[in-house]
């Protein structure tokens, strides 16, 4: 009785099961209160009472729009790599310092009295005065601070008040793979059904490989788009690949989006970060896309504070004022003295956009030094990286390495998931599978893939390297 | 802008210019400096935002900024966090810099620690800070995955009003369908000012709101805008009634702390049965003074929390680090100084409740009849008075009282209370549009602000 119980209570994802058991004559199993644990003692003259039963396990189950969605690859792995003997190249979380100035402003602002209450809902006044500021210098026109601008909750806030606001039940998203994986369990959780089209390689002989080699084929993309498609969701610099999408390739999504009166939700949270020879380009510039894209940046990935967790929506009042609504009925306002931090430290980049002290070009010139390691160490042992355009992530085919994975259990999972556990086990290395940013059709094509982080200091990439070293010594 | 509705002529694209050349940069081409709308084929919101995008806040917080106001409108206080609050603040923003990264998604670990080991003791469970703990953004980020998690296309939810007004519009967008009880005022006999525990809920009104579609009864105590404190009884009664129907019990304790005259704050979870269906949700701004933070938690079994894990990795997913570590160490000194006089838990009641006092004989000269709170930041007073005196106050057509007198005193009188309708359901809102509420939790600055008002008010009803 027991035993099926707890069974029952743990099954929220099969809705089903749970409606058609019932109480414990059918099961037929002991009902003798001495075998019960006590915590079912205590019930147990409701315990054989069907009808409370089974209402019981209905009423605690969870709503039907986080069916399926209670996994989550994060977890997962943060988990594995908390080891602190691990060399973390996991998750994108910078172990280096965050821009001295950022962390003054910060320091500054939490001794001032007024900014530890409430400030306005959909963003603190002179944040989104900054952020006007900056953005405009990209946009054709003006930006209005407090109807075309919303701060949220880290840019996964703004993905999820974009979501919610503007998907619908039965609407399509098109996503592509591979993706951040929050976003297909965004779209299921809105009701909407993600429309999958992944990036594709061509064929590289010789020359080194890039991001820019994946791209997609324009003929299925556009077989993607009907009717019922009400967003695509566009990131670029990508994560995981690390692709700055071309003007010609935004172009297409932008053709399609109009041709089909779709939305664009475009996750630019990388925008700072493209290398040398890359040019990162807003959609929403392009003609007839303001109207309809809502452009998502970060603090986390812009200043290298990821736990301030503080991000922004841009796009056109028609389109924010869903993303508000969403707000007010959420989180309602974010964090002040943070946002009067970030204000101060945008402030201070915005003065002097084109010094190469600006953190929005010393980072990115910093980041390239370490892309360039990281692909020469991948190389060395013997891994193909895909070298990045932009973003701080480099993915790289481990399947030439043909490492003896047998005795990693669990055989169902894909094969880089099972790399992934092996490396950090037995190299003390940690990554992400790429697998983890596809749909469960697609996993397969990406399998052999693996991301490497690497906004990380030199000792640890240093450490990264000593590990590299000693397994590629250990193959020859 | 109602943009809803479908379109005969599937493919076309209306392009509505919206003034030519609108704070355009010269130069520009054409194409791009017009401001265009979009007036999709396909309804361009979520059918989910229906009815909740109004935001009845925004006009009075507007009108209290634009002229000299004594703001006694909105809940957050005008003094700063105690110095240990501060303190905590400024350690975790100067310290360890990796606190400027992501920390665990369902919350930072010296916190959701904290939070365990404190209020297990007061809940009476052994909590795990895994399993039992969730922070959120705010009390208000909890209360809505607490919706979103457990309350599904048309399953009803006991709202008790008056209600923060979150709470209808959370459990539209869950798709919920909200069962409002009011609590009604049992009047004192005499001329006494009525108390907030003279309102009260008819046991037999209340079980007749529970049916086999209710999903969840949301309890707020200390409540807002009355400042009620739900006494045992009150809490058994709806204990059992949740028992009984298998309903989910959320409650709202964010006040916990702000209870006066002795009164005792009682966690329903503690009740016999409770716990296992029961979430409790608690602020770290109302705590300790500090509502800029947004730091909340949900505490509760872990066959509900594991539902509220799932919404909140597939929204915001993490909180601020920083802000939780300030939240851990203000915690951990509390601990410290548990049920002492030095405790902050102990100090700020025993302060606020002489700004209480201190309002409720400032609102008195001048004609208002104040509710006495036994807790919260806030007290609500009857305007009956006024309504029978003044009727006819400028305003919208169908616009309750309580907001037209409300505007009318921000412009003429110079202070700012919030209209108690908006903390009532539609169709009840001309029942209960005699009362507005003020906010007590103000530095002693702000009251003598405010008496100064009163006095030129007092001053213009003589004859």
């Amino acid at each position: 009785m027991f035993l099926a119980r707890a069974r029952l209570c743990t099954l929220g994802s099969r809705p089903k099961f749970l409606k058609t058991i019932c109480a414990s004559k059918i099961l037929g199993l002991s009902t003798s209160a001495a075998t019960l644990p006590r915590y079912l003692v205590k019930h147990q003259s409701r315990l054989f009472r069907e009808d409370i039963f089974q209402k019981m396990s209905l009423k605690f189950k969870n709503a039907k729009r986080i069916e399926g969605l209670d996994s989550n690859v994060w977890i997962e792995f943060t988990k594995l790599a908390a080891d602190p003997s691990v060399v973390n190249l996991g998750q994108g979380l910078p172990d280096i310092s965050p821009p001295v100035y950022v962390k003054e402003e910060l320091s500054k602002i939490a001794a001032i009295d007024s900014l530890n209450q409430y400030t306005r809902g959909f963003g603190h006044p002179s944040l989104v005065k900054a952020l006007s500021c900056l953005y405009e210098k990209f946009y054709q026109n003006q930006i209005n601070p407090n109807k075309e601008i919303l701060v949220t909750v880290g840019a996964y806030g703004s993905l999820f008040n974009a979501i919610q606001g503007l998907i619908d039940e039965g609407d399509e998203v098109i996503v592509i793979v591979p993706f951040y994986d929050c976003y297909e369990p965004m779209v299921r959780m809105a009701g909407a059904i993600p429309v999958f089209i992944p990036l594709r390689s061509k064929l590289v002989d010789g020359k080194k490989w890039s991001s820019s080699d994946w791209t997609l084929d324009p003929q299925e993309l556009a077989s993607k788009f009907n009717s019922k498609t009400k967003a695509i969701i566009l990131n670029t610099p990508h994560n995981p690949l690390g692709k700055v999408y071309t003007k010609e390739e935004l172009q297409v999504i932008a053709d399609l989006c109009i041709k089909y009166d779709t939305l664009c939700i475009s996750d630019e949270v990388y925008e700072w970060l493209v290398y040398t020879g890359n040019k990162h380009f807003k959609i929403a510039t392009f003609p007839g896309m303001w109207e309809r894209t809502i452009t998502i940046g970060s603090a986390g990935k812009t200043f290298s504070v990821t736990g301030w967790k503080l991000g922004w929506s841009i796009g056109p009042k028609h389109l924010i004022k869903h993303l508000q609504t969403v707000q007010q009925n959420t989180v309602y306002t974010c964090a002040t003295p943070l946002q009067e931090a970030l204000a101060q430290a945008l402030w201070i980049d915005i003065k002097r956009m084109d010094d190469p002290e600006c953190y929005f070009n010393s980072l990115p010139k910093e980041l390239e030094v370490k892309r360039n390691r990281m692909v020469h160490l991948l190389e060395s042992v013997g891994l193909k990286p895909i070298v990045p355009d932009g973003g701080y992530f480099i993915i790289a085919d481990v399947s030439l390495l043909d490492t003896d994975l047998s005795d990693m259990k669990n055989s169902n999972e894909p094969y880089d998931y099972k790399f992934v556990k092996w490396m950090t086990k037995n190299k003390k290395l940690s990554a992400i599978p790429v697998s983890a940013f596809c749909n469960a059709e697609t996993k397969l094509q990406f399998e052999k893939f693996v991301r490497f982080c690497f906004i990380k200091k030199d000792s640890t990439l240093d450490a990264a390297e000593e590990i590299i070293k000693a397994w590629s010594r250990q193959k020859f | 802008m109602a943009l809803g509705g479908m379109f005969r002529n599937a493919a076309a694209i209306y392009l509505h210019l919206v003034g030519p050349f609108r704070g355009k940069k010269s130069g520009a081409s054409l194409a791009r400096c017009l401001h265009q709308t979009l007036v999709m084929t396909k309804q361009l919101q979520a059918r989910r935002l229906n009815g909740i995008d109004h935001n009845p806040w925004v006009e009075f917080v507007k009108l209290a900024s634009e002229a000299d106001v004594v703001n006694l409108g909105q809940g957050f206080p005008d003094f700063a966090p105690p110095d240990f609050a501060v303190e905590a603040f400024q350690h975790a923003v100067s310290g360890d810099f990796m606190l400027n990264q992501y920390t665990k998604a369902f919350g930072y670990p010296p916190l959701t620690k904290i939070l365990a080991s404190f209020f297990g003791k007061l809940l009476g469970q052994d909590m795990d800070p895994l399993k039992n703990v969730l922070v959120t953004v705010g009390a208000y980020g909890a209360l809505f995955t607490a919706f979103q998690a457990l309350v599904d296309e048309g399953d009803e939810v006991i709202i008790i009003e008056p209600f923060f007004d979150c709470y209808e519009p959370m459990t539209l967008m869950a798709g919920g369908r909200p069962v409002f009880v009011s609590l009604k005022l049992s009047p004192n006999q005499d001329r006494e000012l009525d108390s907030s525990s003279n309102w009260q809920l008819d046991p037999t009104e209340l079980a007749s709101k529970f049916t086999s579609r209710t999903k969840a009864l949301i309890l707020n105590t200390p409540n807002n805008p009355l400042g009620k404190v739900f006494s045992r009884a009150e809490l058994e009664l709806v204990a059992s009634l949740c028992q009984q129907h298998d309903v989910v019990c959320i409650t709202d304790e964010v006040y916990q702390w702000l209870v006066y005259d002795g009164c005792q704050h009682v966690s329903i979870a503690t009740l016999p049965g409770m716990w296992e269906r029961t979430l409790t949700i608690g602020s770290a701004g109302k705590t300790f003074s500090a509502t800029g933070w947004k730091v909340g938690w949900v505490l509760g079994p872990e066959s509900l929390l594991k539902h509220l894990r799932t919404v909140h990795q597939n929204s915001i997913f993490h909180c601020p680090t920083q802000a939780q570590a300030a939240v851990a160490q203000s915690f951990e000194r509390e601990q410290l100084h548990f049920g002492q006089p030095s405790s902050y838990f102990v100090q700020l009641p025993q302060a606020i409740q002489r700004c209480r006092d201190h309002m409720i004989q400032s609102l008195k000269s001048v004609g208002l009849r104040p509710v006495i709170p036994q807790g919260s930041y806030f007290l609500i007073t009857d305007i009956s008075e006024f309504k029978s005196k003044m009727p006819n106050l400028p305003g919208a057509a169908d616009e309750p009282y309580d907001r037209r007198f409300v505007k009318w005193m921000i412009k003429n009188k110079g202070l700012m209370a919030i209209p108690v309708s908006i903390f009532y359901s539609v169709p009840h809102q001309k029942l209960f549009d005699h009362y507005i509420r003020f906010c007590f939790m103000k530095d002693e600055s702000t009251l003598q602000a405010m008496d100064k008002k009163l006095q030129k008010w007092k001053d213009d009803l003589r004859p």
